[in-house]
């Protein structure tokens, strides 16, 4: 014991005399562990939301009845069903608008929910929260977060009561307060059935007269499965951000590893075995890692937590999750964040522990011949590379699945930093031969000299540019395609949603007596499930309007036509890749045999959807709900019609709406959904930059005895400082016009295969060199600022210190 | 003490094997002091260090009173030099980052057996009172080498075995040295063993042995 501790409190003494290489080794692992738990923690937060969400209603446990063709239906069939024996319990389910704020209603029946249910039994609902709840003027349940959300304002709901255990945003009460706030009298969307209770003998479509059947519960199955390409974006970039931080600690351990060489040879010669040296430094390591990895948990949470709301607003933009936007993580998180690290490192340090075990006690404790080693070391890394590449071409051109899609992704970036340094080796010597005179020879031969010590940081940096460009790239080119898209798609000036039946026939009567409205198109919906996915049928009437601006992909010649003839249907693009359609192919909603006219994107929608005509829909599923109307309208009489219609039925913004705020409301969805990814894109370019840094600043010390013979030679301080930033420039500039290709294949590779096989739509691929122009201007000014502290100190360095290196070698 | 017996050690070339020792037979009594001399590559260092127990021999016995060096494994051979032998060398080898204090200290609390008074003993004698405080990097080479001789005796080896340690030093320091490290061998009575290059110190010794192509001249 005694010979372990002063063992290594030798080895931990050499980060005295080298407190930089201890702040590399320490802030890469914060950095990764921070970048990784972080997003781990956006992750876990999101999953315990989905949980406690499919909590609430028992989960796949209790089993629901429901309309065939989806909808809502009379809930005469609950009193019909019970009288019949059927254990069931009717639910109500919708969204209204508050404030801006979108809200799930749940209404349920508490006396005859499933134990199962787990809303009287568990979920922190017990009895005592029911008080006051079945009737007027009722109470509504929802978790504090969402009171305090709502404020003072909340228009016609019930009063609210806080609760534990239920998902944000979400408001459970009594069934009949749901159908008065939903305006959905005597309607309910499905009955949970008992699943503990014995099925009686009258079976389920005689007893309720209605197309009913029974269904799994799979609305959380959805969720999980929609929400799995987000999140599995999320922990890529975290991956990508924890092996950027990876490359920090891996540099500063090599590097300690080759300055500690001649104290390990003298522990060895003292009589300390392999076995023990390596033992010691991998506890060394443990503990640095025990203490950066509670750091690092403790950033992760911050970032996390600062990025929670966006992570929130995207779930719900894309969808329709409810995920709060705060955090409360469980223990194992923290524990995981912390091991994560200790692995991290164990990891980074891997080779050079091997390197310590095998190190007989006679090795030279001088470095090798940099450029022998350096060639060796480039052939194998070039050819790690090539293979590397290679087979994300494979996948790229195979890739069949999400994973695969990642997996492409990553041998891309591991392949191409991998490739970095011999094809930087490459342009140097390139270079070298070029040169003419002394001093820019002695420029090229240094630069490749100093290559094996920047490498890592170069290709931390070419990672992170190359990330920003293919990323940055996708992001700008779906943009284009959004807002061209939603010029195209969002015809109507304006748009209005009637509160009631009554008072939409009102409302068509009133537009059809105004000659500014040149046409009024009403809408139809319902959901129904079509290969066990969740699709949304909208009813449209079929127009100029549509014929003239719907965005197809692909569209029959006379689609319209047999559209309007209620026997064609368009489906999104979407729909059509999860199920394997083209044009003219058959599919069926409930009984209603239909053909493929037209395949169109529907970017953002996470449920597939198919357009038919609304008087056919009307007669084909009577169940279907009324939808938005779209009123076209000259675009100067726009503004009169709002003013007209909210005076004449009262109407708010949630209800009426005109063209340009929709699309402004819809580009602020878009934009927030893309708001952590552009975060995690800066901190990821942070962590290079950093590394690049830390680079830097470790190398310069042990530049000094090439430095200094120039010095002697007759070159200025000043000159050699100025020669150092040209040089780290030079890299940046190189490895930033490297990483643009690298960028395009990432961007490629986003588009065409990982969003069509995450999403269900393919974008067209755009260039936008402005942005390369950005971020070689970004990558140019990190590398000077990275570079700004060591060449100061060299421009200001005494002259003893350069005078020392020459005593030394004496 | 120390039996050395038809040692053998060659090491590959890219032109062949390469014999640095062909067959060595050596025996240094207890407390005896002997010096090593040869040509560069005569195999002089490569016997220190097979005796060190710091690289193994091809073939041959090495017995240290009762314990043949070359049977022991790489554990076995690091508590050898570790509570048994004592190395000396020309570069010094001072842990960098440690204080002289602690650097004087080191081997011996790693075998488990720092003597306080001992240590006192050795600073005093070493002259290195006022530079306890001192990093190696702050110290002359004379300085460095008495800091390394004094963590050597520190722990009371029964073998010293110094491989041209004045050899990075001047010749008025180098012989300073030589004086320090002979008095303590005789305070301690330990077995000493020394490669050098220079007569004059090799005379210094109780016997001088010269190796010609890896065989005792």
């Amino acid at each position: 014991m005694n010979r372990i501790l002063h063992t290594l409190l030798a080895l931990m003494s050499h980060w005295r005399r080298k407190p930089l290489q201890l702040v590399a080794l320490l802030g890469g692992l914060m950095i990764a562990t921070a970048l990784w738990s972080g997003v781990q923690a956006l992750n876990a937060q999101a999953k315990t939301n989905y949980d406690n969400a499919a909590r609430l209603l028992g989960g796949d446990a209790v089993p629901s009845i429901a309309l065939e063709s989806g909808g809502r239906f009379d809930e005469r069939a609950f009193a019909q069903l019970r009288r019949a024996g059927w254990k069931v319990s009717p639910i109500l389910e919708g969204r209204i608008h508050i404030n801006e704020t979108s809200l799930r209603i749940l209404g349920i029946e508490p006396l005859t929910l499933p134990p199962a249910a787990g809303i009287s039994a568990g979920g922190g609902l017990g009895p005592a929260v029911f008080e006051g709840f079945m009737r007027p003027p009722w109470r509504a349940l929802a978790s504090a977060e969402t009171i305090e959300l709502l404020g003072e304002d909340t228009g016609t709901l019930p009063p609210l009561t806080a609760s534990e255990g239920i998902a944000p945003r979400m408001l459970i009460m009594d069934i009949g307060a749901a159908q008065a706030v939903l305006d959905a009298s005597g309607q309910i969307s499905r009955l949970l059935l008992d699943p503990a209770a014995a099925q009686p003998g009258t079976p389920l479509a005689q007893a309720a007269a209605l197309p009913l059947t029974i269904t799994e519960n799979e609305a959380q199955g959805d969720l999980n499965r929609l929400t799995q390409s987000f999140h599995l974006n999320l922990t890529a970039f975290g991956m990508l951000a924890f092996l950027v931080g990876l490359f920090i600690v891996y540099s500063a351990i090599a590097l300690a590893f080759e300055q500690r060489l001649p104290m390990m040879r003298t522990l060895r010669a003292l009589g300390i075995s392999a076995r023990m040296l390596t033992a010691v430094m991998l506890a060394e390591l443990v503990t640095l890692a025990l203490l950066a990895g509670v750091v690092g948990v403790v950033g992760g949470y911050l970032i996390a937590s600062a990025l929670m709301p966006n992570v929130a607003a995207s779930l719900d933009g894309l969808y329709g999750a409810d995920v709060a936007g705060t955090l409360s993580l469980e223990p194992e998180w923290w524990l995981m964040g912390i091991a994560i690290s200790v692995i991290g490192a164990v990891g980074a340090a891997g080779y050079s522990l091997l390197k310590a075990y095998r190190m007989p006690p006679l090795a030279s404790a001088r470095r090798y011949a940099w450029r022998e080693a350096q060639k060796v070391w480039l052939s194998l890394q070039g050819g790690i590379a090539v293979v590397l590449l290679a087979l994300a071409a494979i996948l790229m051109l195979t890739a069949d699945g999400l994973i695969a899609g990642f997996a492409s992704l990553a041998a891309l970036l591991v392949g191409s930093a991998l490739m970095l340094p011999p094809a930087l080796a490459v342009i140097l010597s390139a270079g070298q031969g070029m040169a003419r005179r002394p001093l820019s020879q002695w420029f090229w031969a240094d630069s490749q000299q100093q290559l094996s010590g920047l490498s890592i940081a170069l290709m931390a940096l070419l990672l992170a540019l190359g990330a920003n460009i293919g990323v940055g790239t996708m992001v700008e080119g779906f943009r284009d395609t959004f807002n061209d898209w939603l010029d195209q798609r969002l015809v109507s000036e304006v748009y209005f949603d009637a509160r009631t039946d009554d008072e939409a026939a009102q409302i068509e009567a009133w537009l059809a007596n105004r000659d500014d409205v040149n046409a009024v198109l009403p809408t139809l919906k319902t959901e129904v499930r079509m290969g066990g996915l969740p699709v949304i049928v909208t009813g449209f009437r079929v127009h100029e309007s549509y014929r003239n601006s719907w965005p197809m992909i692909d569209i029959a010649p006379d689609a319209f036509d047999r559209v309007a003839a209620g026997d064609a249907a368009f489906v999104s693009e979407q729909l059509a890749n999860r199920l394997d359609l083209s044009l003219d192919d058959p599919i069926e909603i409930g009984s209603w045999p239909l053909i493929v006219a037209g395949i169109y994107p529907d970017y953002g929608n996470p449920k597939g959807h198919i357009s038919v005509e609304i008087g056919a829909m009307r007669a084909k599923l009577p169940d279907a709900e009324r939808g938005d109307y779209g009123l076209r309208v000259a675009p100067k009489d726009t503004g009169a019609l709002i003013l007209a219609m909210r005076d004449t039925f009262g109407m708010d913004d949630s209800a009426l709406i005109d063209q340009s705020a929709l699309k402004s409301y819809s580009k602020g969805v878009f934009e927030s959904t893309f708001a952590v990814t552009a975060a995690l894109n800066v901190l990821t370019m942070a962590v290079a930059g950093f590394a690049l840094f830390m680079s830097l600043l470790t190398l310069a010390e042990m530049r000094l005895p090439q430095l200094a013979p120039l010095w002697a030679a007759g070159v200025t301080r000043r000159g050699l400082a100025g020669m150092e930033l040209l040089k780290t420039l030079g890299m940046a500039l190189l490895t930033a016009i490297l990483a643009i290709p690298l960028g395009l294949a990432v961007a490629w590779c986003l588009v065409a295969v990982v969003n069509v096989q995450a999403f269900g739509w393919r974008l067209p691929f755009h260039l936008f060199p402005m942005q390369w122009v950005q971020l070689i201007g970004l990558a140019l000014l990190t590398a000077a600022l990275a570079a700004a502290w060591p060449i100061w100190s060299l421009r200001r360095m005494p002259p003893v210190r350069l005078v020392r290196v020459f005593t030394d070698e004496r | 003490m120390l039996a050395i017996r038809d040692l053998t050690k060659s090491y590959d070339t890219l032109q062949g094997p390469l014999n640095v020792l062909r067959g060595v037979d050596l025996d240094v009594e207890a407390g005896a002091s002997l010096s090593l001399m040869g040509e560069s590559g005569s195999g002089k260092s490569t016997l220190l260090h097979l005796v060190a127990g710091l690289d193994a021999a091809d073939a041959g016995t090495i017995m240290l009173g009762n314990m043949d060096i070359t049977a022991l494994d790489d554990a076995g051979r690091a508590k050898l030099r570790r509570s048994r032998i004592g190395l000396v060398f020309q570069q010094f080898n001072l842990i960098p980052s440690l204080s002289v204090a602690a650097n004087m200290a080191f081997q011996a609390q790693l075998a488990g057996r720092l003597d306080t008074a001992w240590q006192d003993e050795l600073v005093d004698r070493l002259g290195l009172g006022d530079l306890l405080t001192r990093y190696p990097e702050q110290l002359s080479g004379g300085q460095q080498q008495r800091v390394a001789i004094g963590r050597t005796f520190a722990v009371r080896p029964d073998l010293i075995l110094a491989d041209e340690p004045t050899g990075n030093l001047d010749e008025e320091s180098g012989d300073a040295v030589m004086h320090l490290a002979l008095e303590l061998v005789a305070r301690t009575g330990c077995t000493f063993m020394m490669v050098t290059h220079s007569a004059r110190l090799a005379a210094m010794l109780d016997r001088q042995v010269t190796l010609v192509q890896g065989r005792l001249a």
